[in-house]
Parts: C-alpha cells; structure tokens; sequence
C-alpha cells in the first residue's frame, strides 16, 4: 500500500511487527510534537480494523479496534494541529504536529471517518472526496497530499536554475540574440589587437631606431593605421552590440512584466488575499527591471569578459608559452582573493539594505498615522525612533566602510603585484634571450587589462543569485494556477432571471470551516439581509455567489447551471457589487461610473448618477463629471464616493446586486441619503445585503441570521422578532445602545464606547 | 479571590471551572495577556464560548493545585518554543530552513523571508515567526553561542 511505503524504514520495520496477518494499513500520520508539546516524533496508524499509535508517551505501541463510538476531532490554535480521540465518554488520546503535517492529518481524519463508518454499517467504505490545497484551494490529486506549487514557493530556497527558465521569454529573440553574439565576439576580437601591435612597433621600429637604424615611416604609418582603425572597429561594433543586446532584454524585460501582470490578474482573490501588494508591486516593478539589468549589463559584461580572457590566453599562448603561463597563473587566484573580500563585503551591504528598511519603515508607519501622532502629542518620541533608526544605519555603515574603503587600494595592489610577477619573469626571460622586449610588452598591456575587469566579474556571483532570487520570486506567480479556473467547455448561460441556489455549501479556508452546510433557494427579485456577528460567514457567502472562491463541498447554482461550468467573465456581467469601502480609480467621475461598462453614453452615464442620487453633487465638482477624483477619491467625503460606486453599479443593469456593508461606514444621515439610492438599485433585481446595523435591512423579504456557518433562522423582521431567538437578541441589543446612552457594563459591544469626535480610518487600522 | 472557586480535570482532558456560585463551566481555557513580556501574571480564565471567567493577577497567588493545572494546561497551549542554538540553516537567501535547538527538543523551521523576524522592546529579544504560523523566541541574541550569533547576524 502507498500509505506505507513513505514512510522512514524504521517505522515501516516497527510497523510491521505490529499488524495481524491480513491486516490493510490504510492511512498514517507521522507527528512531530507530543502531549506536552515537545518536539518527539510520533506515528498515528489507519488499518482496516484498528487505529494504532506510537508515542513517546507510552511504553509501547497503543492500538484502539474502531467502532461506531469512536470519534477522531481534529483542530489547530497557534501553529499546532491536534487529533483527539474519544470513545464518546473520555478522551483516549491526544495527538499534537506542527502544521507541516496538517494536510496529512486531514487526510487522516476523512480516512478515518470512511473507515469508520464502513465499520459501524457493515457497507464498504464510500469513495474518498478530492482533497483541496489548504492554501490556494487547487484541487489536488488523489495522490498528493500538499499543493505542489505552494509547496515549492514555501520551501525552496531561489537556485541559479531558475535563471534558465527566462530562455521562455528570450526565445522570440532567438536570431538577434545570436546577431548580439556574434558582434560581441567581433568586437572583443577587435578590442584585442592594439596590444597585439606594439610587439612589432616596439621590435621592429622602436628599438632598432634606439640602436642607430633610420626610422621605417611607412611601417609606423600602417601599424598606427592599424591602432586607429582597430579602436575605430571596437568603437563601431561596440555601439551594435550594446544597443541590440539592450533592445532585446528590454523587450524580455517588457514581456515578462506583461505575461506576469496578465497572469495575476486572473488569480483568484485568495491569492491577493494571502500577499502583501507592496511586495506583489515590487514583484512585477522592481525585479523584472532588476532581472533586465542583469541581463542587459551584467551577464553581458561577464560574458564579454570571460570571452577575451579565452582570447587573450589563446594569443599569448600562441606568443610564447613560458611567459603565458606566468602571465595567466596568477590569475585565477587573485581573481579568488577578490572574490572572497567581495563575499565578507556583500552581508555588509546586504545589513545596510535591511537596516534601511527599517528607517523607512518608521516613516512608513508614521506619516499615515500622523494625525493620531499629533493628537497624542508623541512628535517627539517618533522624532526620537527615527533618529534611532538612522544611529543604528551610521553604525553599521561605519563598519562596512572600515573594510569597504580598504577594498579598491587592495584591488590595485593585487593587480600590481600580478603585474610584477609579468616583469619579473619577463625580464628573466629577456635576459636568457628568450622573447623581445616588444613581446614583453604586448604581454604587459594585455594583462592590464583583464586585471582591471576582475572586481567586475567576481561580482558576477552575486549579481546572478540576485537574480535568480528576482527570477524565482516571478515564476512563484507565474506557476499559480487560478483556483477559480474557466471549465474546458463552458455552458453557455441563459438570460439571467436572478434565481440563486444554494445547495449544501460548506467552505474552508485554509484550515478553517467556514461555512457548514449551507442551503438557500433565493427567488429572482427577492431582497435578502443576511445578519449574524462578524465571523459568522456572511461576506464568505457572498464571496462565494460572486464565485470569488469556489465552494469546498455542495454546489451554487443560477439558472439551474453550476457556477463552475460557465465562464467566470460571463457570469460576473449580470453581478452589481457595492463594497463597504468604495475603490474609485483614478480618472474622472465619469469613467468611474461607467468603469463596469467603458462604452456608456453620456446619457446612460447622468440616468445612473441621477437614480444613485450622485447628480447633484457632482454637479458641484469644479468640472462636473469629467473632475479628477484621486488615488482614492479624496476629494469626496465617504458617502458621496459610496454614491458614485452604486452608480457604478446601476450602470451595468445587473441582475443580481450585493451590498456588502455598503453603509456601515458612513454617518446616520449620508446612510440616509444612500439608502434613498439604493433603494432605486434594488428595484427589480435580486438583492443581497449585509449590513450591521439592522435597521437596514427592514425592507428585505426575507432575513437570513448566520451564526458559525450556518444559517439558523430565516424569516422576515416581524416573524423574528416573535421568535425571540438570535435575530431578536441582535436587534434588542442594538435598539438598547440607541435608546439608552452608552453604559459603562456594555464594554463588550465597540459601539458602546464613547465615539471620538473624528474617526480617522488610520486610527482604526493602528 | 483565592479559593473561592475550583479548577478540575474531566474526563476528556477539559478544565472544569466552578465558580464562588456554583456556576459550572466545562472546557475552559487559560489565556496569557502578555505572552512574552509577561507570562507569569495576568492570565485569564476563559468559557468556551470566549467569555472571560476570572482574571489571574499573579499565577503564584493560586493555590498549589490550581496553579499546577493552569500552568500544566498553558505549557500545552502556548507554544512559543525558545530557540538556544542555531545548528545550520540551508541557505541565506529566503525561503531558507533552519535546523534549531529549542527548550522543546530540536526540529526544523522554514523561514519565508526576513521580515518574519520582529524585533522585540526587550533588548536582543527576537520572535521568528515560520512558514506554519509558529513564533520562536530568542530571549536574548547576545546569549547565544558564536555560531548561532554569527548566522543570526546574515539574516537581521
């Protein structure tokens, strides 16, 4: 059986002594913590009759027969996951792991249960249920038990591999790259040859000229000829390969932070939800250019590099062999020498790059902030935390620099030292008769200059695994696969009527149930409040009729067709959203308006403002609808920018309209104004709405009250109220803090609290 | 406060609480306000369904049995293993694993990237947190051994 076979010999040795004959092992979990939660490894075991167990808590093996009693509950606080088993009447035993093993305890469980259950009704067990990555929510195959993709992201470390799999991006390039090559080559071979005409300007010209012989002017002419023509064909084929090579990485570079773009988009909200957008921005800003410049200058420097040392050895060597070799051998070592200074050097620059973060990272958290700053009269201690931060930085640059500025005079003295080796050998052999002065010459203007290119490229080791970190950091985004995936043939959907079903649904996130069984039939032009405390599933349901996610078990159907079998894009047309915090982009009021629909006409546009009773006050703006609303609508209070979301929304004419909190964040009196518009929206559409406070929700036909995941009463606002269960509970206790002033025993509710004068959002976020 | 309610274990390994009234909750659970800078005072008792039952100024104030499960109980819960020495790590680029010796026993860690490394008030004081949600502590980095100090260093 596979569920064996991966585990350490040892267990399976020690496993193996344990089992009956004929006895199926079925599923197993290796644990890494005990009862007391230290770190000792442990091993649960699933056969087909028993559940066995080897911890360091009991002398040997401990073995439990199932039977319809048992029960295996599985849940996790803090980054520890824990298995209970219980026989209905007392704890048998608790098992603790650290997270990594959380998918294959999950899988443990649902084995658990089938087996269990097959055990107890006498009936095979039922077919196993796909397993979801608990982190983007890909299905997994029967055979995995953690998303292959996730996995990677979390546990390799970036290699230099990675930088090979640009070649997908450089392959449109293929015939320019090749072009770019070969002028390298040229142009490197260019490079080489004024070294290579001082031999005979020195022993045919310069020294036989010293020993009394006429001056050859027509030799000089054609060797200085040939200097300026040589430095004329480096300078021209230079200027070719450096602007072709330049041209095709900018195109690589343009085309990766296309594709890469492109590909974020269409993930799903889970992905978003999970990623800091500072570090998605500087994903696609900043390492692709990184990843350009690598390219561009520094794996074209190396090359270049490496190209005419390959040259230069094969002409001295051509030259004379003796000389080449004390010429070269020095080379590679004091080549390593700087390497190694550069290493010690790069974790101080990498130090100083961090503790720069940190000073900006107090600004950071201080200029949002700043009203809350002043209000608290703490512009001095902050003052003091930045110069703090900026004491730490000059320490640590103080450091580096003692070893930094000691780095290029020791660059140059390793080059001269490599020079003197030259001379002295050189010298030696002149003596001996060996070579020519002229020789001797050539040798010394060619190594000068490779000595002067060895700091650039031993930096190569760093500019690459930089790189490679910026590379894989791009393919981690690439390689997700959209967890709300198009089907391969997708249903065309009908005209949509706004019929909503809600079949058993039950959702997790991560490890969370979130929604437990949900059922709900909504009828075209129903309005529907869902109400229950934050947590209870709510905005999660919602998210889910969206198809934001997808369900974890059950199904959601419009019109009678799954969700999942119809085009994502085509199915979010007939959707009007209106969020608690409204997004407005920058551009003017109008585009905003008709962001859902950018080929509205005028008209169309003025009908939505006018039925979101926005007209008027956009009227008031200095330009009308073509005025400039900023990063996030500055220039407009909260409701107006609400205003402006619902017009977006009328706009597109949708058949089905949520209202996520879409006034809980605004005073009694702009909520009234709003609520005057929304009720134009919801006129004809199927609605639903959340919403805090109840008091907006009278108008539903029916309330549906969540609590945990579930739906625990559904009915309208009288027929609740009779009730008297969780929905009046609610309610009472909202009519009790309006009515009453705030009293000192209702500390639990936030709206009791005193409410400030202001309320910026920065205070709350703090 | 001392001794006018009682704390026992049931069956199922749950803290019972029954109150100076006699009230009596099953499953409660003890809670640290300030988990690191205070672990031993101000700890709560909660019900299951998260209410607070009775706060803790001091665990030595309680009676000898009572302190015992409550400290008992809250070992098992807070898991902040105290990392003591850094034995190797695999890389110094992120996501980078981490052989570590905690007062838990050793076990490995993966580190998503620097910044899951916070600075604590308390001088040296550092709270790593891994790719699985679990925070480790370093009490103080100056204390450990050179090697330790010297990988630590490559990562603040």
């Amino acid at each position: 059986m596979t569920a064996i076979d991966t585990l350490p010999q040892a267990w399976q040795d020690e496993l193996a002594v344990q089992l009956v004959a004929d006895e199926r092992t079925l599923a197993t979990l290796e644990i890494d913590l005990d009862g007391r939660l230290e770190f000792r490894d442990g091993l649960i075991v699933l056969t087909d009759r028993r559940l066995l167990a080897r911890t360091n808590e009991a002398a040997d093996w401990e073995a439990w027969p199932l039977t319809a009693a048992l029960t295996l509950t599985h849940h996790d606080h803090a980054g520890v996951g824990s298995l209970e088993l219980d026989d209905g009447t007392r704890r048998l035993a608790l098992w603790r792991y650290t997270l990594t093993h959380n998918p294959a305890a999950l899988r443990f469980e649902r084995e658990f249960n089938r087996q269990r259950d097959s055990v107890a009704s006498g009936l095979p067990p039922a077919a196993p249920a796909a397993a979801i990555c608990p982190i983007c929510q890909a299905q997994l195959s029967p055979d995995e038990e953690e998303c292959p993709n996730c996995a990677r992201e979390l546990h390799t470390p970036p290699s230099t591999w990675t930088l090979l799999r640009l070649w997908r991006f450089a392959q449109p390039y293929k015939r320019m790259l090749l072009l770019g090559f070969l002028l390298t080559l040229a142009s490197t071979a260019a490079t080489l040859v004024p070294p290579y005409l001082t031999m005979p300007l020195m022993d045919e010209v310069l020294i036989p000229y010293q020993n009394g012989q006429p001056l050859d002017v027509n030799k000089v002419a054609w060797l200085l000829g040939g200097l300026l023509g040589a430095a004329f064909l480096a300078w021209g084929l230079g200027w070719a390969r450096t602007y072709i090579l330049a041209l095709v990485s900018e195109r690589i570079g343009a085309d990766l932070r296309t594709t890469t773009y492109e590909h974020l988009l269409k993930l799903s909200l889970e992905y978003f939800g999970a990623k800091r957008t500072g570090d998605l921005l500087s994903r696609i800003g900043n390492e692709t250019d990184r990843l350009n410049i690598f390219l561009s200058l520094h794996l074209l420097d190396f090359a270049t590099d490496v190209l005419m040392i390959a040259m230069t050895a094969v002409i001295l060597f051509s030259i004379n062999p003796w000389l080449a070799l004390a010429t070269l051998v020095p080379l590679p070592i004091i080549g390593w020498m700087i390497h190694f200074v550069r290493e010690k050097l790069r974790t101080g620059f990498e130090q100083i790059d961090r503790v720069w973060a940190e000073v900006t990272s107090v600004l950071a958290d201080t200029i949002p902030g700043i009203r809350v700053v002043k209000a608290f009269a703490q512009e001095t201690r902050e003052a003091h935390r930045f110069s703090e931060a900026n004491k730490h930085n000059l320490e640590v640059n103080d450091r580096l620099n003692r070893v930094w500025s000691l780095f290029a005079p020791t660059v140059g003295l390793l080059t001269e030292i490599g020079v003197l080796v030259v001379w002295i050998f050189g010298i030696w052999l002149i003596t001996n008769n060996t070579i020519t002065v002229g020789v001797l010459t050539a040798f010394l203007a060619y190594i000068t200059r490779f000595y002067v290119r060895l700091d650039s490229m031993s930096r190569i080791v760093s500019h690459t695994q930089k790189a490679a970190a910026g590379a894989k950091r791009i393919f981690d985004i690439l390689d997700h696969v959209s967890s709300v995936p198009d089907p391969a043939k997708p249903v065309l959907l009908p005209p949509v009527q706004g019929g909503i079903q809600v079949e058993n649904v039950h959702f997790r996130y991560g490890n969370r149930a979130i929604l437990r069984g949900i059922d709900l039939d909504i009828r075209p032009g129903e309005m529907i409040g869902l109400v229950g405390q934050s947590g209870s599933g709510k905005s999660t349901l919602v998210n889910l009729i969206c198809r934001f996610y997808d369900v974890t078990e059950g199904n959601i159907k419009v019109e009678g067709i799954d969700l999942r079998s119809v085009l994502v894009a085509d199915y979010r047309k007939h959707i009007g959203l209106v969020l608690q915090e409204p997004f407005l982009f920058f551009g003017t009021i109008a585009e905003n308006i008709a962001y859902g629909k950018p080929d509205a006409t005028r008209d169309e546009i003025v009908a939505a403002a006018r039925a979101a009773h926005a007209h008027e006050f956009i009227l008031r703006q200095p330009f009308g609808y073509d005025s400039l609303v900023g990063e996030r609508g500055q220039a407009l209070s909260g409701g107006e920018r609400q205003r402006i979301s619902i017009a977006r929304a009328l706009l597109i004419n949708p058949k089905i309209l949520i209202l996520d909190e879409a006034t809980s964040a605004v005073d009694t009196e702009t909520e009234f104004e709003i609520q005057r518009a929304l009720n134009n929206l919801i006129r004809g559409r199927t609605t639903i709405a959340i919403a805090h406070r109840l008091s907006t929700l009278r108008r539903a036909d029916r309330l549906i009250v969540m609590d945990r995941g579930k739906i625990v009463e559904i009915g309208n606002h009288d027929e609740l109220m009779v009730r008297e269960g969780h929905y009046w509970r609610l309610y009472m206790a909202q009519s009790k803090q309006l009515d009453a002033p705030p009293a000192l025993g209702a500390e639990d509710d936030e709206r009791a609290a005193p409410q400030p004068e202001h309320r910026p959002e920065s205070e709350a976020k703090a | 406060m001392s001794a006018a309610f009682t704390l026992s274990r049931n069956a199922y390994g749950r803290l019972v609480y029954v109150g100076a009234d006699g009230t009596r909750h099953e499953n409660v659970t003890p809670v640290r306000a300030f988990a690191i800078t205070a672990p031993d005072q101000g700890i709560a008792l909660m019900s299951a369904e998260s209410k607070e039952l009775l706060w803790i100024e001091r665990l030595d104030e309680l009676p000898d049995e009572v302190r015992r499960l409550i400290a008992d109980e809250l070992y098992q819960r807070d898991f902040m293993p105290v990392i003591q020495r850094i034995v190797s790590v695999s890389s110094f680029a992120t996501p980078s694993t981490w052989q570590v010796e905690t007062d838990r026993g050793s076990t490995t860690l993966i580190l998503k990237s620097e910044d899951d490394i916070r600075r604590l008030r308390s001088p040296g004081g550092l709270l790593i947190a891994d790719s699985q949600g679990i925070h480790y502590h370093i009490r103080d980095r100056q204390q450990l051994d050179a090697n330790s100090r010297k990988i630590l260093k490559r990562f603040l």
